[in-house]
């Protein structure tokens, strides 16, 4: 891992009375893609606003480079942020817009039309120079608002969810651009979405968020294969979350049967809540079962069927490209190590949020 | 059938307000000095108008105000609707209310107590009066044609701008102002035009011997008329009437510019 780059301390900021964040503690370190992913309101934003210094937090630090900026103002920071609405000068051409902060720091006119030059191809806008932004289609302008931010060369990235206003296409289109960008440039991306295939596409790092506080810091796949807790599990992808007991290491009870599985330390005869990835679900005959049910409902989702089995009074959301029909008898097999064990709640906030997205 | 009668109806309604104007003009030009009869065109009236000392000493007074409590206005309406923005939604409407009543308060009543104010604060009257009064009845002229343009302004671009390093001025300066020009544009001259044409609070606050051209009008009128006052009149008359297209065209014309 490399150095760390910025620590934030015992955060903590509320507004209007009504807590956002609760002494929050994260290090970023260098060259790292971070995401902070979480539903709206869950302080996402306003954990990238006080890293860009748009808002102060109550207490706590931030250490940037072993540097306190807490009290720094935006323009003495060495971020750049891409907004959420582009937030491109109108008045302004596509040049006069990545020149902005250049000319601000009094750099030479040879270097800043190199610097266009050079942001213009990294973004694939060749040629823009002289257009005004509301020309521009919405991708368009937000590759230009991230060509305004890195000419500055900032050592981090901060991006409030920029993909948020594009259509489907143009979003992964832009995800793998992002990509690209962060390899080339060799920068820290501090990057905000509530898009949990977003964060799982792009990120090194993944901060679950919700309610103020971090529910689990990890890389994708280990934020999707083992959640610590039943939010993350179900924010995190679709999953069936269980209540069972466990017997003892490396064995779990779940609706009165016993599944063999990897995990240990949980204790005998204690009460968790298993999770089980739908697509980790094996549809067999019922002879060869682990438990039996009977399928209830059945969709087509393009690369797989999606289908809804009852079985020991317990509805199972199972992914599979093999199609069994409404009102067959099937048998369900998971495999051990598909069955990731967690402890439960302890309090409200680490609970399952049912989410419209 | 309909459409004739639209037209004289629309031609009706056009006569009545402009005869009057129509009519000072026109006497403006006439030769006689009496007014019931035509005695053949002549610039005599607007010559020996330029050549009254008096009406051009109070000419400069009028424009110096306009133009200094218009300016002040501007700078102040301006810089209190970026401050209202930020203001929670409740204040808000409370001070627009504030600042809407001085301009639908009757005139003689706003002159009458800013003479009472002046004169309980022992100031003395004069150039100053005028221009304190002038720039009281400006504010919300200003406030009312700047704050649409202030609603829609985008509050990240100031932050984005910050964020690439301008201090706040020079935010304001280069990004927030361009957006807001328009409407400060369209206040300015409104306000301008208000100040021009105001007889009623500059009567009430003016000192002895100080006078702009409405004043001195009404001053000269009631001496006798002269033409030289239907002279004055018409060209005061043609220059709030440029003032007001100019306000009207303005906003668009930037608009349709941008949108090109």
């Amino acid at each position: 891992m490399n150095k760390e780059l910025i620590q934030l301390i015992d955060i903590s900021k509320s507004f209007d009375g009504q807590m956002v964040l609760d002494e929050l503690n994260l290090n970023i370190h260098e060259n790292e893609f971070v995401t902070l992913l979480g539903p709206s309101g869950c302080g996402k934003t306003t954990t990238l606003r006080i890293l860009g210094g748009f808002t102060n937090p109550d207490k706590g630090r931030v250490v940037f480079d072993g540097q306190d900026i807490t009290n720094i103002p935006p323009n003495k920071r060495q971020l750049n942020t891409v907004f959420q609405k582009y937030a491109l000068f109108t008045h302004m051409t596509i040049a006069e817009n990545i020149a902005f902060g250049l000319k601000i720091k009094k750099k030479s006119k040879s270097y800043i039309d190199d610097k266009i030059r050079y942001a213009l191809k990294l973004v694939n806008l060749e040629g823009y120079e002289n257009r005004m932004p509301d020309s521009l289609s919405g991708g368009q302008q937000q590759r230009i608002a991230i060509a305004r931010a890195i000419v500055n060369e900032p050592k981090v990235l901060l991006l409030d969810e920029p993909l948020g206003a594009l259509d489907l296409k143009l979003r992964q289109e832009m995800q793998y651009e992002l990509i690209r960008m962060k390899n080339e440039l060799g920068i820290t991306f501090v990057y905000v979405t509530h898009d949990q295939e977003e964060a799982l596409t792009m990120s090194d790092t993944v901060v679950v968020m919700n309610q103020g506080y971090i529910q689990q810091i990890g890389s994708p796949e280990s934020i999707y294969n083992e959640p610590e807790n039943a939010f993350v599990a179900d924010f995190i992808g679709d999953s069936n979350i269980i209540p069972a007991t466990m017997i003892e290491d490396k064995l779990v009870n779940i609706l009165g049967t016993r599944f063999a599985c990897v995990d240990t330390g949980f204790g005998c005869n204690r009460p968790v809540d298993v999770v089980i990835r739908p697509e980790d679900v094996i549809l067999v005959e019922p002879s060869e079962g682990m438990i039996q049910g009977v399928v209830t409902h059945l969709i087509f989702k393009g690369v797989h069927y999606e289908m809804e089995v009852q079985a020991c009074g317990f509805e199972w959301l199972v992914q599979s490209t093999t199609l069994f029909p409404v009102g067959k008898e099937v048998g369900i097999q998971v495999d051990p190590f598909n069955i990731q064990i967690m402890n439960k709640p302890e309090s409200e906030d680490e609970e399952a949020v049912t989410l419209d997205i | 059938m309909k459409s004739v009668l639209k037209k004289i109806y629309i031609a009706l309604i056009i006569l009545f307000l402009y005869a009057p104007i129509g009519t000072l003009i026109v006497l403006s030009f006439n030769a006689s000095k009496t007014r019931a009869k035509w005695g053949g065109f002549t610039f005599r009236w607007y010559i020996s108008l330029f050549q009254n000392e008096e009406i051009l000493r109070a000419l400069f007074n009028t424009l110096a105000i306009a133009f200094l409590s218009s300016f002040a206005a501007t700078v102040i309406g301006t810089v209190a609707c970026i401050a209202m923005m930020a203001m929670k939604r409740r204040t808000k409407s409370i001070l627009m209310g504030i600042t809407n009543i001085p301009m639908l308060n009757a005139d003689i009543v706003t002159g009458i107590s800013l003479m009472l104010l002046y004169i309980s604060l022992g100031i003395r009257f004069g150039i100053g009066t005028i221009l304190l009064s002038h720039i009281t009845f400006n504010i919300p002229y200003v406030i009312l044609s700047v704050m649409p343009r202030v609603r829609q302004l985008n509050v990240s671009t100031y932050e984005a701008a910050l964020d690439l390093g301008a201090s706040h001025i020079n935010a304001f300066f280069k990004v927030m102002f361009p957006d807001l020009l328009p409407g400060i544009l369209s206040g300015f001259l409104m306000a301008f035009t208000m100040s021009l044409d105001d007889f009623i609070i500059t009567h009430f606050t003016k000192g002895v011997g100080v006078d702009t051209l409405s004043t001195k009008i009404y001053t000269e009128i009631k001496k006798g008329i002269k033409p030289e006052m239907y002279a004055l009149s018409a060209l005061i008359f043609i220059t709030v009437l440029t003032l007001l297209v100019l306000i009207n065209l303005s906003p668009t014309d930037k608009n349709k510019r941008r949108s090109e």
